[in-house]
């Protein structure tokens, strides 16, 4: 590819043949300090404090919700241990990744070896039910083929070795963020697991990258519902456990084989997720493959999102919402009231994973908050069009903008002056550089204790989340001001 | 679930010393499926350079490795703070199938531009090498341009564990040594090399020389300057903490410039003070040594008595250390033996036979001594041990609150000064205030006593 300046712009050859900024400033063939966009600042080759992280991560999360399940990555030993550190200080459990420690040779000759005997000393060490298996960027770009590998080693040991399942995802980093990776795995899981047969009477629920708190509300809301179901995958035991006597290996909880191989056969199936793709989507694959009832909705954060997944539940159970939550949604509605004063016309900026970003805007918006920039690293494509449909009433010129990093989201902080952030951790230096409050949600959460136990999802959910915003609202009304009013 | 017998993998036997006979072996890759609690070639590079506050830190490579080292550790800076920036080529699926070398260019130029470094590292993440991207290349292209030193660090993650990084750090750094115009050697002067001024550590040691007449040229890298690199040649002798991450620059400055070096650790009294007094015998100077004795006095003094409370505390408990470099552990067997404190478990990811051959002499016969463990072996010791504190880092922590067993963080991410005189007195306030804390009472294992 050529452009005006004469040279070749990108790929290139050879670094001679890349442009300077001049060439580009001349012919527009790449970023330049002309073409400044007015929110972000200057378009910057490098991510600068990336507001993602790799495919691998959200693999790993995936398969730490099978039951009896060990991550596995097939690559270089550092990717095993850096994710196993990052997940660590934000649910603060054991996170127990397995790798299969390239060395050089494995570069020049492949992973297969590395693969197998990684494989061999897992099952002999934690014995666990299910390896998941997620391919590092090495693995991918060597092009080891670990579907192959696996088949050949379940053929060549099924006789010696007392076998798991061992399930593959491939999840290349330079493909998708962590929140691709997540569902990729998610879809490998029920591709590898769910196998025909006769309909039984469960609910499916994909529940999205969610907190082990999340995924507890979600399971007491489907009790309620009284109809069986599954959570695919469920982490909240694995991830948000009690205190031990003896180790576990494996720690107890997650979602069964037995219940995933069986999806394809259920009454429907639901998932909670917006911006994903028709290709990441594991029950688009049910729906494909065992014509099974697919719903899919948002996340449900807020009034109007949950009240769609809870209709949902009521046309597949064909029960009404239950007392309890519907009592719920009431004291929600009257908290809103009490607290609209607060929120009207606050400016916010919301950031993270798209999904959530997507139901966090919705619920931004219903409670009257001003979201002046929706923004994830993410890049579905598909983030403007979902936050339209989940937030109508949201300003038309609301700055949403995928593919985003911290340095961009500091600049654009800057110019928009929100009264508040609403994200993950990772925005704290901002948050204080810029000394806007931060409302902590979602993944990671690395400066505080509470990062498993943080609810979003349904009308507590939402009350939580409304109750910390009013509150730090009014904290900042309280605190701003020399007269030291003891009544807000 | 729960496994009341863990066994050790048959491969791991020989990295494990439970007592008997020493023959021990080290320094091996790590088995693949064991879980080891290594990092990789990357990580020691990163770990190593990281501090250097004017640098630019570039990761070439998909996005995981600069988003999982962004702002990691508490590595303070006394003026600028580029080190806590992360920047990474974020490559993409066109860039791995066409090439990095352009966005790598691109990027750099941008970068050196808005934040005017004064130096810049480039480090390579596993697929950069495979790929075929000419590197060096690129930052010699930028270097001429830009004229500041542009380096690439060789830091493919499969190429080794972190001492292969190490090396390839060293490797980078020495290469902007010596590029000052000054060749003169400066009286009485030392590098400080091997401490990252994790919670101003390096301050806390630098006031001490100083207070014995000694001039710090550079410190590598806690707290580090690109212009006091240049400058390592003309100090007169190297003193070198950390069992491996800088000794290879320490050996490179002995060839090329004939500064001897010196090992020395910052933690615990006896160590720290024999830092001290090292350095005056070196340099021979009796008024140097004298002072060095009344910097030690002193503090001495103050620490002892507020010592005291916590070692009746915690006098006869027992503790596991598990660190990255096995320097490390010797001063914390030493250091707890100081508030009374007995190490059951002992062990390191990098260490040599050698220096678990000093360890088994150092510690109490029966000490278990482990080389590139992992968690259940771990799980396994500090239960039949029965510990009540665990030395270790992030990745240690959740074994030890999990089994109800307090927890220090000695690694880079905490947050707590635990070198030099002060430093042992958070160090024994910090083992206090997780050991002594009353919630083991829930725990099931102090529960059913």
């Amino acid at each position: 590819m050529s452009c005006e300046c004469g040279k070749t712009c990108a790929p290139v050859d050879s670094p001679e043949n890349a442009c300077t900024s001049e060439d580009k400033a001349k012919c527009g063939c790449g970023p330049s300090k002309a073409d400044t966009p007015p929110i972000t600042g200057k378009n910057f080759t490098a991510t600068r404090n990336a507001c993602k992280l790799c495919a691998p991560l959200g693999a790993c999360l995936a398969f730490r919700g099978i039951e009896g399940c060990l991550p596995f990555l097939h690559g270089s030993q550092g990717c095993a241990t850096y994710i196993r550190r990052y997940m660590i200080s934000h649910f603060r459990e054991p996170m127990d990744i397995a790798s299969s420690n390239f060395g050089e040779e494995s570069v020049v000759f492949g992973g297969r070896g590395n693969l197998n005997e990684g494989l061999k000393h897992v099952i002999e060490g934690y014995k666990p039910e299910v390896i998941g298996i997620a391919t590092t960027c090495l693995a991918e770009t060597i092009g080891d083929d670990v579907g192959m590998y696996v088949k050949d080693f379940i053929k060549g040991n099924k006789d010696t070795i007392s076998m798991p399942h061992l399930l593959h995802v491939s999840t290349p980093s330079y493909a998708g963020s962590h929140a691709d990776g997540y569902q990729w795995a998610v879809r490998a899981i029920v591709d590898q697991l769910a196998v025909d047969g006769p309909n039984e009477k469960f609910i499916g629920i994909f529940p999205g990258m969610v907190s082990p708190a999340d995924l507890r509300h979600l399971r007491d809301i489907l009790s309620d519902f009284g109809m069986p179901f599954s959570i695919v995958p469920d982490y909240s035991d694995p991830l948000d456990g009690p205190v031990w006597g003896e180790y576990h290996k494996i720690p107890a909880g997650g979602t069964p084989v037995s219940e995933i191989s069986k999806l394809g056969r259920a009454s429907a199936v639901i998932e909670l997720a917006s911006t994903i793709s028709e290709k990441q989507s594991a029950a688009t694959l049910l729906d494909e493959r065992f014509s099974t009832a697919a719903f899919r909705v948002g996340l449900p954060i807020g009034i109007r999102q949950s009240d769609a997944f809870f209709k949902v539940l009521e046309q597949i159970t064909g029960e009404s919402i239950p007392d309890h939550h519907e009592s719920e949604r009431g004291r929600l509605i009257d908290a809103y009231v009490d607290g609209h004063k607060y929120t009207f016309g606050k400016k916010v900026v919301i950031y993270g994973e798209e999904d959530y970003v997507v139901g966090l805007t919705a619920f931004c918006a219903e409670i009257g908050l001003k979201p002046v920039l929706c923004a994830s690293g993410g890049k579905s494509g598909r983030l403007k069009s979902c936050i339209q449909d989940a937030a109508p009433e949201l300003d038309p010129e609301t700055e949403i903008l995928e593919g985003i990093d911290f340095a961009e989201i500091e600049e654009a902080v800057t110019h928009l002056k929100p009264d508040l952030l609403i994200g993950n951790s990772k925005g704290f230096s901002l948050s204080r550089k810029t000394g806007t409050p931060l409302i902590r949600v979602g993944f990671p959460i690395h400066d505080r204790v509470s990062g498993s136990r943080t609810l979003h999802l349904g009308y507590k959910g939402a009350q939580r989340l409304f109750d910390t915003i009013v509150d730090k609202l009014m904290e900042l009304k309280q605190d701003s001001n020399d007269i030291g009013y003891t009544y807000i | 679930m729960s496994d009341k017998t863990i066994n050790l993998l048959e491969k791991r036997k020989r990295q494990i010393h439970e007592g008997g006979e020493f023959v021990m072996e080290a320094e091996k890759q790590s088995l693949a499926g064991s879980v080891s609690q290594r990092s990789c070639s990357f990580c020691g590079s990163r770990v190593v350079l990281y501090p250097i506050a004017d640098a630019l830190h570039v990761v070439h490579g998909p996005i995981g490795c600069a988003s999982y080292t962004w702002d990691i550790r508490g590595s303070l800076s006394s003026g600028p703070e580029l080190h806590r920036l992360s920047f990474s080529t974020d490559m993409q699926e066109k860039d791995v199938i066409y090439g990095g070398e352009g966005k790598l260019y691109n990027a750099l130029v941008e970068l050196i531009e808005e934040y005017n470094p004064n130096a810049a590292f480039i480090y390579t993440t596993c697929i950069i090498g495979v790929i075929g991207d000419d590197v060096q290349a690129v930052c010699k292209k930028v270097q001429n341009e830009k004229g500041i030193p542009v380096i690439a660090v060789d830091s493919e993650g499969f190429k080794g564990s972190k001492k292969e990084g190490y090396k390839a750090a060293c490797d980078a750094l020495f290469k902007i040594v010596g590029t000052d115009d000054a060749t003169e050697t400066i009286p009485k002067s030392i590098n400080i090399l091997g401490d990252f001024n994790i919670a101003g550590e390096i301050w806390v040691i630098k006031d001490y020389y100083e207070r014995m007449g000694v001039e710090v040229v550079c410190s590598v890298s806690g707290d580090g300057r690109v212009e006091d690199i240049r400058k390592a040649g003309r100090a007169q002798l190297n003193i070198v903490q950390c069992s491996g991450s800088v000794s290879n620059l320490a050996k490179m400055l002995e060839t090329e410039y004939g500064t001897p070096m010196m090992r020395a650790s910052y933690f615990g009294i006896e160590d720290m003070s024999k830092a001290l007094y090292d350095v005056a015998d070196f340099f021979n100077d009796d008024e140097m040594y004298e002072a060095a004795a009344r910097v030690i006095q002193e503090e001495v003094t103050k620490l002892v008595p507020r010592l005291a409370p916590y070692r009746k505390d915690l006098k006869g408990k027992k503790a596991a250390v598990y660190t990255g470099g096995a320097f490390k552990v010797f001063s914390l067997v030493r250091s707890l033996k100081t508030i009374g404190m007995d190490v059951v478990i002992a062990g390191s990811q990098t260490g040599s036979v050698e220096d678990y051959k000093m360890l088994m002499e150092l510690c109490d016969p029966g000490t278990v001594i482990l080389d590139d463990t992992n968690p259940l072996e771990l799980a396994k010791y500090v239960k039949e041990k029965d510990v009540d504190l665990f030395i270790g880092g992030v990745k240690e922590r959740p074994i030890a609150f999990k089994l109800g067993i307090g927890f220090c963080d000695h690694n880079h991410e905490r947050k707590e000064c635990l070198a030099g005189f002060i430093g042992m007195l958070n160090f024994a306030a910090e083992v206090h205030s997780s050991v002594m804390s009353p919630v083991w009472q829930f725990a099931p294992r102090r529960a059913n006593r």
